[in-house]
């Protein structure tokens, strides 16, 4: 138990590098924050004249979408930000360090999701200045923001694997940008997505990004009464299918990260 | 326990380029050791095995008497490592690295800050202590990097290439301070393609190529291996050369060696200044005239290239190793007669033709 104390206590160590670098450097969060910005206004006033959302103003609709795109790519912040330390040489003084090989990688995603709170915060006021409103409960639309930062943190160790794939932090920004993309378009994000053609629309429904929107939609009270009833079975119960998927990506991701982590070395 | 480093046949490949192939190493406790080798020879990635960053294929290492394999948890609680990109975060101040790592080495909130500001102290970095390393000169950065290594007292300390790439000035500085932690006594395992760096630092020299130790020993010991004293000469006139050889012949007690681009002749013997004299008299004698000259013992460049057949410090790109397998084939001189180095090559300047096959293979 002492030991699982000590690697939680290493991670902070880990993450507080981060924030002191977050503090110092802010452009990283100025442009992570700037970017879903524009997002909302680019889609609130471009594409809200011409999609017509579900029941409610399209602008209510887009939120949760434009909220669980954001997350995803603060995730990538995590394989970013891994990527440079390995190219940077610190890595290797970590790993010569008497610290759990799990430390860095705590520390890592903990900061990031720090970096998300922030991004989510100013968001959610872009939101409403726009005409984005809440209408359930501050209970649920807690539980409503707990879930998209869980979602968030739970990629960042996807993010993570990629970040100690690659050779160089321009290729993972890269590569991260043609997964990104696609994951969070072939959704439920922007566009209803029972509109969408056949084999899209099916991996429109059992995309876990469309689960994760449905969910925040649900929880901030953005669906209307009279939108019809989504018939896949994931965006039925999106909040659970949600959860099930933050379960199974920690489950798989983190044990990965973890081993990838031991083999990396700078060059 | 009598070695602080034990390494035997160890073997690292990547892809078709075999980085260390069957390296032997004993370093004595209490001792500095130069890892002698050009660029892509093998000496990082023997480093990084010996401080746990990587597995090797196969062979084993002990440092400390520890498994660098099965005992890597415990082994990272004794050593430090000071790379050779130093692996300090620049948006951090001196003071936070330092406190950083101090942390993670497990010294508590105030033993962190405390062993910072000594070492901060103790490496000329007060004034800076406070400002982030972005700003840092590269000097600056290696002692920072220096100190990282030693935060937790570490009994072994790794330093790979501490001094590549800095300019003459923190390059002196740097061997001041390393000079000061061998006086302490520390253990210290030293990697160096500057042959000036091993000779001036190392107790001891393993000279290492194509990912294995060639030879090993004192720097006076390797030098001796090459052969003693030589008289280098300089001529006026290419036409003199053969002259010169003859009426110099008597003085040799080795093969001489000619240069005709340089108009050069070197004469191995022994005797010191009084040969000197007698060669240039000798010269003179036949109106042979002389530019140059000099009594030199060999460097361990010189030894160097009679080892390998190849200078040292020669620069080549990183991804140089891929041609190694080739490379090997075309100098079939540089292997074989290693052992024999001794006996065999008494001048290192009689390779001068074996040198520039070599420098025409690449």
């Amino acid at each position: 138990m002492s030991t699982l104390w000590q690697a939680l206590g290493d991670g902070m160590v880990v993450a507080k590098r981060n924030l002191i670098k977050i503090k110092r450097v802010p452009d990283l969060l100025v442009f992570s924050t700037l970017s879903p910005i524009m997002f909302v206004l680019l889609f609130a006033y471009v594409f809200g004249s011409a999609i017509k959302g579900p029941g409610v103003s399209y602008r209510e609709f887009l939120m949760a979408g434009i909220f669980t795109q954001t997350m995803l790519f603060g995730s990538t912040i995590t394989g970013g930000g891994l990527a440079m330390d390995i190219q940077k040489g610190i890595v290797d003084r970590f790993r010569s360090l008497p610290i759990a090989r799990s430390a860095v990688l705590v520390g890592r995603t903990t900061s990031d999701l720090v970096n998300n709170v922030l991004v989510i915060a100013v968001m959610s006021l872009t939101g409403l200045i726009v005409g984005w409103r809440i209408r359930s409960s501050a209970l649920e639309a807690l539980a409503g923001f707990g879930l998209l930062l869980l979602f968030a943190y739970a990629f960042s160790w996807v993010s993570a694997v990629g970040g100690l794939m690659v050779r160089t932090p321009e290729v993972f920004n890269n590569a991260s940008f043609i997964v990104v993309f696609p994951l969070t378009f072939v959704a439920n994000t922007f566009v209803p997505s029972h509109n969408l053609p056949g084999p899209l629309k099916v991996v429109a429904e059992w995309n876990p990004i469309s689960a994760v929107t449905q969910a925040a939609r649900q929880l901030f009270g953005n669906i209307s009464p009279a939108a019809p009833k989504p018939d896949a079975l994931p965006l039925q119960h999106p909040v659970l299918t949600s959860f099930l998927w933050i379960a199974v990506i920690l489950a798989v991701f983190v044990p990965l990260a973890v081993s990838r982590y031991k083999k990396a070395v700078s060059r | 326990m009598d070695y602080a480093i034990e390494a035997e046949g160890l073997v690292k490949r990547y892809g078709s380029v075999m980085a260390l192939d069957g390296l032997d190493l004993a370093v004595p406790e209490g001792t500095v050791t130069g890892l002698l080798g050009p660029n892509g020879a093998g000496k990082t990635t023997a480093v990084r095995i010996f401080t746990t960053l990587l597995v090797a294929d196969s062979g084993w290492a002990r440092v400390g008497g520890l498994d660098v394999v099965a005992d890597a948890p415990r082994l990272r609680e004794r050593i430090g490592l000071s790379g050779q990109y130093a692996a300090v975060d620049e948006d951090l101040t001196g003071f936070e690295n330092l406190d950083m790592v101090g942390r993670l080495y497990h010294l508590g909130r105030r033993g962190s800050r405390e062993r910072a500001r000594e070492l901060l102290e103790r490496f000329d970095l007060v004034d800076a202590a406070d400002r982030t390393v972005k700003g840092y000169s590269g000097g600056m950065r290696r002692r920072l990097d220096l100190a990282g290594a030693l935060v937790a007292k570490p009994e072994l300390l790794f330093l790979d290439e501490p001094t590549t790439g800095l300019d003459l000035r923190s390059r002196m500085g740097m061997w001041e301070v390393i000079a000061e932690l061998v006086a302490a006594g520390s253990t210290l395992l030293l990697t160096t393609q500057y042959l000036e760096e091993a000779d001036r630092l190392a107790d001891q020299v393993a000279v290492i190529d194509h990912g294995r130790v060639i030879a090993s020993g004192t720097s006076d010991e390797l030098k001796n291996q090459v052969g003693g004293e030589r008289l280098e000469l300089t001529l006026g006139s290419v036409g003199d050369l053969a002259m010169g050889r003859q009426s110099l012949a008597p003085l040799a007690v080795g093969e001489i060696a000619i240069d005709e681009q340089t108009r050069s002749i070197t004469v191995p013997v022994t005797g010191g200044a009084d040969v000197l004299a007698d060669a240039l008299s000798r010269l003179a004698a036949d109106s042979i005239k002389v530019l140059d000259v000099g009594l030199r013992r060999p460097t361990l460049d010189d030894v160097f290239l009679a080892l390998t057949g190849h200078a040292a410090e020669d620069e080549q790109p990183a991804d140089e190793g891929k041609q190694r397998p080739g490379a090997k084939g075309e100098r079939p001189g540089a292997k074989g007669e290693r052992p024999g180095a001794k006996g065999e090559r008494p001048g290192a300047r009689g390779d001068k033709p074996d040198q520039q096959d070599a420098e025409l293979a690449r």
